[in-house]
C-alpha cells in the first residue's frame, strides 16, 4: 500500500492521494479519493481504545446485511411470486436448485441472526448510554433501521406462502383495522383484496426485494455518517475528543484500522461458527427460526393450531395479547416500539455509562432486559391463564422502564473519571 | 426593508426571491402530491378482485334442521346453521355466563343485534372466524357435548373459546367479542345472499 507516516497511516497529499507515490495508485488517487477515504474512515479514524465484547455487534449487523442482500438476490432468481406459485417455487429451491437449500437456509437464518445482533447492539446502547447527547440522531437513525428491518422481516416471512405466512399476515394486517375511522379501508388498501391474496403477496414481494432494502441501505449509510461525525461512545461513556494529544488525536483513541478491523474479524469468525451450526444442523431451530405450519401451503380455510410470529416479534405480540381490548392492545404494542425513540431525552443521568450510574438505573435495565426476554417467551405460548397474567406483569415492567426513566435515572450516579479506564492486556 | 442585498451595482430584493422560492416549493409539493395519487390508487382492490368479492349465493332449502353448511364469501368461511326450535330454546337462559349478551361490542348488522343474532330464529349466519386470533371454531351443537351444562354451540380448538348457538362468546374464553355476522338477505324463501342487504352490497 501507500507510504506510511510515523503514525502508521498513509500521509494524504494535498490532492488527497499520496503524492510521493507514482504508478497506478497515484493515477487512481488523482481521479478518485481512495487513499483519502481510507484515511478518513479507517486509518485516521480514531475510536476509543476501551471497546469490549459489546462492540462487535455493529459490524456484525453490517455483515448480516450483506449476507441477506447476496442470498436474497440469488433467491429472487428462483422464486416465483404468486398465490399459485410461491409455495411451490420455495420447495423447488429447497429440492431441485443446486445448493438452493443452503441459500434459503442462509437467508432464513440470516433474518434471525440480524435481529439477534441488532438486539445486542441496542442493549449495548442502553448499557453505555450510546444514545445520549451528542448521539441522539445516531440513535434515531439506528431505530429507523430497526423499524425498516421489522417491516422487511415481516414481509419476507409472507413470501413462502406457507400457512403461517398467510395467517401471520392476516393477524398483522388486521391490526391496522383497529385504527378508528380509516382502519377497515386502510386494511383493504394494504391487502388490495378482501383477504390476504395474490395482490397482497405481489406488493409485499416488491417491498421486500426492492423498496425496503434500498431504504435499509440508505438508513444504514446515514447511521454510519452520523457515527463518523460524533465518534463512537465507549463503555465508560466519556467523550474521547475532549482529551487530545499535541497532534490533535484523542489520547484515549486508537486508529480503527488495524486495531478494530482485526478485532472485528475475530468477531466475524466466532459469528460464522455459530451461524454455520444453525444453518447446517438446526435450520428451523425447533420452530423458532422457521415454524412448522409454514411447511404447509397457505390455506384460508384452515388455521394453524397456534398462531405466533417468529421469535423476534414475540415480545410485542405478548403485549398485544395481554390487553383484553384489541384496539388498546394494538396501541400499546405500537408504543412499546415507539418509546425507544424517546430514550435519549428520557435518560437524565449525569453519567452515560451504567458503570457510573446509580443502583436504580442498574436494577431498571436488568428488569427491562428480563421483561423483554420473558415477554418474548410468553409471545410464543398460548395466551391463556397464567401466561396472560405474566404477560401483563412484565408488560407493566417494560413500560415503567421508559416512563419512570426521567426520575430514576439521575439517582445515585457516581463521579465519572476524566479518562477512560483501560488496562493493557 | 432589511431584505435587500447589494450584488455589484444591483440591489436585489431578497423578500421577492424568498417568495418565489417558497411559491416554487409549494407548487412542486402540490405536483408531487398529485403524482403520488396513481401510485397510491394502484394498491386499491382491482375490479376483478371486487367482482370475486361479490355477494355469495346459497340454496338453503337443502339444509336439514340442525345442520350446518359452510360457504365462502371474500375468502372467509360463512357458517350457516338451520336451528331447530329446540336449539333456539337452548340459546336463552345463560346470559349471565356471556361476555357480551346484547352484542353491544360485537360486529353485526342492526337486524342481527338481538338475542338470536339473526334475521329469523331458524337460520344463523356467522363469519366462521374466531374473534380471538382467527382460527375456525368447530360445531359442538349437542347439549352437554363439552361438559354437562354445555348448551350447545361452537368451540375453537386453538385457544378454547366457546360460543353459544347464536355465536355469543362465553366467559372464560380468550375471545372478547361474539362471532361476527356478515350482511345478508333472503331474495326469496330458499336463497341466502351473503354480502348484500337492504343497505346494498357490503
Amino acid at each position: 500500500m501507500a507510504a506510511k507516516s510515523a503514525s502508521g497511516a498513509p500521509a494524504p497529499g494535498p490532492d488527497g492521494g499520496t503524492s510521493a507515490q507514482t504508478g497506478l495508485w497515484a493515477w487512481l488517487n488523482k481521479r478518485l479519493p481512495v487513499a483519502e477515504f481510507l484515511n478518513d474512515q479507517l486509518t485516521g479514524y480514531y475510536a476509543p481504545k476501551n471497546f469490549n465484547i459489546w462492540y462487535f455487534f455493529g459490524s456484525l449487523a453490517l455483515l448480516v446485511l450483506v449476507l441477506q442482500l447476496v442470498t436474497g438476490i440469488f433467491l429472487t432468481m428462483f422464486y416465483k411470486v404468486g398465490e399459485a406459485s410461491s409455495f411451490d417455487s420455495v420447495e423447488y429451491i429447497m429440492r431441485e436448485v443446486d445448493y438452493g437449500w443452503l441459500i434459503r437456509y442462509l437467508h432464513s437464518t440470516g433474518a434471525s441472526a440480524f435481529f439477534i445482533v441488532v438486539y445486542l447492539h441496542m442493549f449495548r446502547a442502553f448499557l453505555y448510554g450510546s444514545y445520549r447527547k451528542p448521539r441522539e440522531l445516531l440513535w434515531l437513525f439506528g431505530m429507523a433501521v430497526y423499524l425498516a428491518l421489522m417491516a422487511e422481516a415481516f414481509m419476507g416471512y409472507v413470501l413462502p406462502w406457507g400457512n403461517m405466512s398467510f395467517w401471520g399476515a392476516q393477524v398483522i394486517v388486521n391490526l391496522f383495522g383497529t385504527i378508528p375511522g380509516i382502519g377497515p379501508a386502510l386494511v383493504e388498501w394494504i391487502r388490495g383484496d378482501y383477504g390476504i391474496a395474490d395482490a397482497t403477496l405481489g406488493r409485499f414481494f416488491a417491498l421486500h426485494v426492492a423498496a425496503l432494502p434500498l431504504a435499509l441501505l440508505l438508513l444504514v449509510a446515514l447511521h454510519m455518517v452520523a457515527l463518523r461525525r460524533t465518534g463512537s461512545n465507549n463503555p465508560d461513556g466519556i467523550e474521547i475528543k475532549e482529551k487530545l494529544d499535541p497532534q490533535g488525536k484523542p489520547l484515549d483513541g486508537i486508529p480503527f484500522h488495524p486495531y478494530y478491523t482485526v478485532k472485528d474479524v475475530v468477531g466475524v469468525g466466532v459469528f460464522f461458527v455459530l451461524f454455520a451450526i444453525v444453518v447446517f444442523f438446526v435450520p428451523n431451530l425447533g420452530g423458532l427460526f422457521l415454524e412448522a405450519p409454514n411447511f404447509e401451503p397457505a390455506n384460508p380455510m384452515s388455521t394453524p393450531e397456534h398462531i405466533a410470529p417468529v421469535w423476534y416479534f414475540t415480545p410485542f405480540y405478548a403485549i398485544l395479547r395481554a390487553v383484553p381490548d384489541q384496539r388498546m392492545g394494538a396501541l400499546l404494542m405500537f408504543f412499546a416500539v415507539v418509546l425507544f425513540l424517546f430514550v435519549p431525552w428520557l435518560d437524565r443521568s449525569p453519567a452515560k455509562s451504567i458503570r457510573y450510574k446509580g443502583l436504580p438505573s442498574k436494577v431498571a435495565l436488568t428488569l427491562f432486559a428480563v421483561s423483554f426476554v420473558v415477554l418474548g417467551y410468553l409471545g410464543l405460548q398460548p395466551a391463556a391463564g397464567l401466561y396472560v397474567l405474566l404477560a401483563r406483569i412484565f408488560a407493566a415492567i417494560y413500560f415503567l422502564f421508559f416512563i419512570l426513566m426521567p426520575w430514576y435515572s439521575p439517582l445515585g450516579a457516581k463521579p465519572v473519571p476524566e479518562r477512560v479506564v483501560y488496562h493493557a492486556h | 426593508m432589511a431584505d435587500h442585498a447589494v450584488v455589484g451595482d444591483d440591489v436585489v430584493d431578497l423578500s421577492r426571491r424568498k417568495f418565489l422560492t417558497r411559491a416554487t416549493i409549494a407548487t412542486g409539493a402540490v405536483g408531487a402530491a398529485f403524482a403520488a395519487v396513481p401510485f397510491i390508487e394502484s394498491w386499491a382492490p382491482t375490479e376483478r378482485a371486487r367482482a370475486q368479492g361479490a355477494p355469495a349465493e346459497m340454496d338453503i332449502s337443502k339444509l336439514e334442521p340442525g345442520q350446518m353448511a359452510i360457504t365462502i364469501w371474500r375468502k372467509q368461511p360463512i357458517y350457516v346453521v338451520r336451528r331447530t326450535p329446540e336449539m333456539v330454546k337452548r340459546i336463552s337462559g345463560h346470559d349471565a355466563d356471556l361476555k357480551d349478551p346484547q352484542s353491544k361490542d360485537s360486529t353485526q348488522p342492526p337486524y342481527a343485534t338481538n338475542e338470536l343474532r339473526s334475521r329469523n330464529a331458524e337460520y344463523l349466519v356467522l363469519v366462521g372466524i374466531c374473534t380471538h386470533l382467527g382460527c375456525l371454531p368447530k360445531q359442538r351443537f349437542s347439549a352437554g357435548e363439552l361438559y354437562p351444562s354445555w348448551p350447545g354451540g361452537f368451540f375453537c380448538p386453538c385457544h378454547g373459546s366457546r360460543f353459544d348457538l347464536a355465536g355469543r362468546v362465553f366467559d372464560g374464553s380468550p375471545a372478547s367479542i361474539n362471532l361476527g355476522v356478515p350482511a345478508y338477505s333472503y331474495p326469496n324463501e330458499h336463497t341466502l345472499l351473503v354480502g348484500v342487504d337492504e343497505k346494498g352490497a357490503a
